[in-house]
């Protein structure tokens, strides 16, 4: 297994590695270079060459990325013009709220599509499995700020049981001192993981069922619930965990969205913010630091995936 | 690296075994009757359109229902966004006019079928106008992403070894960026314009084919007949251009399918956000985040019409892109 995590591992630092090349090079083509992004279109030559001699844009390319690359590994992430602050601190003060809107609702995902999952095929190809299956395709379809918007529309606007958005300064921790303005978020957010999780419960315990060691199981003369949650889920949850490696990177976009449908104050809604006020150093801040958040989160469900399947903890690699 | 990928995403690798299709095949498959009518080509393994295929992979699609009444929703959205304007014309572009000559925030009734919005623009032509972006940019999009992908895919798999290694590390590196994120720091860099949109969406989409035509190449460049051409000196760019690619086609048409409801769910995220198709034009999601900022006052004729719009296009093309798979697959079995 150590073979296999430090395999994972390398994987993952060349993505970080690679995100930020990435990002450097998309500040480098902004039209007009850095300076006039900055400064605005009325900046003369003489300023914009003050500007570059100051922040070290008149250095070479390679140099540039060394600092760049030097300022990240240290902290530093540039200097946010709008905010008058360090990227950083306008990134650190977001991104935990965005951290515990995703963890909240892949839990819940989790927690609701695994049971769904074991009851479609406990009662395949009955009622029940059609309507789950019906619903799951039809909220997989909506898109997210759809379904935010409609949320909002009835839980806030007609039935008054939630509010409209987060109180203003809502910390990491406002989930304990108002949790009725995190429901909704939660709630849009975690519909459409249920709806795929649940599928692919369904499918991987049919894959389970089928196997040798159920039919084993049966022949010994277990119970039909022992066969069930004893031998099928074990086996079906570990490709679980796959999946929800592979489908961070849509969720943190979902929660982009459902951040800027609920005024949720996480990197998303800053991020956007930011777009409209051209703010382009905290906007390839933001995108480094949830990448590499993404790619931290893959990377764990990997390692839980490694852990949970015995095939690859005690396999030779 | 490469040995680290069936840790790394057994899922997707599982997607590109399943829709890998081997569609392509030798004249040795081709129906009898066609070849009357079609004079052999002297080229072992290109794949040729076969009527007979064709027709068997029509009658597949055909039986299935839900991709047929998807394709007909598809081309009454094309209707209803291109033709419609000239049948029921309405003012979209000029605000002033709007703004003197009718009611704004007006229920539907009155000479506006399905209400005004908050600038007095009409709905329902509204519809028509943001439907033509969102559409235009949906399908430009798609052809863009999958083109190129589809070429970078083909040329990392045929060439292999170290180009294939760097080229799909970009892959990786590019697909690991939530996607939402990538677009909008692209929109923020390089303002939006709908030709850029297009372009932009299209940048954050061709990873998925890259990935796909590599697989689908890695095992049809094994086949017995590229092998065949390339004995007989056949060039790269022959075997790439008309024996890899033809033969991809299938896998090609169904992920451009499934793309277009990709993109144009992208651009009404984008249009939801304010990022989408700059004033006086506009799109579907700018409509619709138009209409939520009024929720609160009860205008739902802002809000519903333009979401059913939307999640009608984008479930009718996931019907017909599942359809062309199983059609595609069915073909295989039948073989």
């Amino acid at each position: 297994m150590t073979g296999y995590i430090i395999r994972r591992l390398g994987q993952a630092v060349i993505v970080v590695l690679g995100v930020i090349l990435f990002t450097f090079v998309l500040a480098q083509l902004i039209p007009g270079g850095e300076a006039k992004a900055v400064l605005g279109p009325k900046a003369t030559p003489t300023t914009v060459a003050q500007f570059n001699r100051r922040n070290g844009l008149d250095q070479s390319t390679l140099l540039q990325f060394w600092h760049y690359l030097d300022g990240i590994f240290h902290g530093n992430l540039g200097y946010s013009y709008k905010y008058n602050q360090g990227v950083t601190q306008v990134i650190m003060e977001r991104l935990p709220k965005t951290l515990t809107l995703v963890t909240a609702s892949v839990v819940l995902a989790l927690i609701i599509a695994v049971p769904l999952g074991i009851l479609q095929v406990v009662r395949r190809n009955k009622p029940i499995d059609y309507i789950a299956t019906g619903a799951s395709f039809f909220f997989y379809a909506m898109p997210d700020f759809l379904v935010g918007t409609l949320l909002i529309i009835y839980f806030s606007f007609d039935l008054k049981w939630f509010p409209v958005a987060p109180p203003s300064d809502a910390s990491a921790w406002s989930v304990f001192t108002d949790p009725r303005a995190f429901v909704l978020p939660v709630a849009t957010l975690c519909v459409t993981s249920i709806a795929s999780f649940s599928r692919y419960m369904r499918s991987s315990m049919m894959d389970a069922m089928a196997e040798d060691y159920i039919r084993t199981a049966r022949a010994k003369g277990a119970s039909n619930r022992r066969v069930l949650y004893g031998h099928a889920l074990r086996n079906a949850l570990i490709p679980i965990l796959t999946l929800l490696g592979l489908s961070l990177p849509a969720i943190v976009s979902g929660a982009l969205i459902v951040e800027n449908v609920f005024n949720y104050p996480g990197m998303g809604l800053l991020t956007v913010q930011s777009a409209f006020n051209d703010d382009i150093p905290v906007v390839l801040g933001t995108t480094l630091v949830i990448t590499i958040a993404t790619v931290i989160g893959s990377l764990l469900a990997d390692i839980l995936y490694a852990v949970a399947d015995p095939r690859i903890r005690l396999g030779s690699t | 690296m490469t040995t680290g990928d069936e840790g790394f995403d057994p899922v997707f690798n599982d997607v590109e075994n399943e829709t890998a299709l081997p569609i392509g095949h030798g004249e040795f498959m081709r129906a009898g009757p066609i070849s009357e009518q079609d004079p052999l080509v002297p080229e072992g393994g290109e794949a040729l359109s076969s009527g007979g295929n064709l027709r068997r992979m029509y009658g597949v699609f055909s039986e299935n229902k839900l991709a047929v009444v998807g394709v007909g929703v598809i081309i009454f959205f094309l209707l209803f966004c291109f033709v419609g304007p000239h049948v029921y014309p309405t003012n979209q572009t000029d605000a002033q006019y709007a703004l003197q000559h009718s009611t704004q925030n007006a229920p539907p009734g009155n000479g506006n079928p399905l209400g005004t919005d908050e600038n007095g623009f009409n709905i329902l032509g509204r519809l028509m106008f943001g439907g033509q972006a969102s559409l235009i940019v949906g399908l430009a999009s798609a052809l863009v992403a999958t083109v190129f992908g589809t070429l970078y895919g083909a040329i990392s798999g045929f060439f292999g070894g170290w180009l294939d290694s760097l080229l799909m590390r970009v892959v990786d590196i590019l697909l690991s960026i939530p996607v939402l994120f990538l677009l909008i720091a692209l929109v923020t860099i390089y303002h939006s314009s709908e030709t850029l949109l297009i372009v932009v969406i299209a940048f954050v989409s061709w990873l998925v084919p890259a990935r796909l035509i590599r697989g689908e190449t890695l095992s049809l460049r094994i086949r017995e007949y590229v092998q065949a051409v390339r004995v007989m000196g056949g060039s790269r760019n022959r075997i790439i251009n008309r024996h890899i690619i033809p033969n991809a086609v299938g896998t090609i048409v169904v992920f451009a399918t499934f793309q277009v409801a990709d993109s144009i769910l992208l651009l009404a995220a984008l249009g939801f956000l304010g990022l989408g198709v700059p004033a006086p034009n506009t799109d579907w999601g700018t409509m619709l985040s138009n209409g939520v900022q009024a929720a609160g006052n009860g205008y739902w004729w802002q809000i519903y019409p333009v979401g059913i719009c939307i999640v009608l296009v984008v479930i009718a093309f996931n019907y017909v892109g599942d359809a062309l798979r199983d059609s595609l697959e069915v073909r295989l079995q039948q073989r």
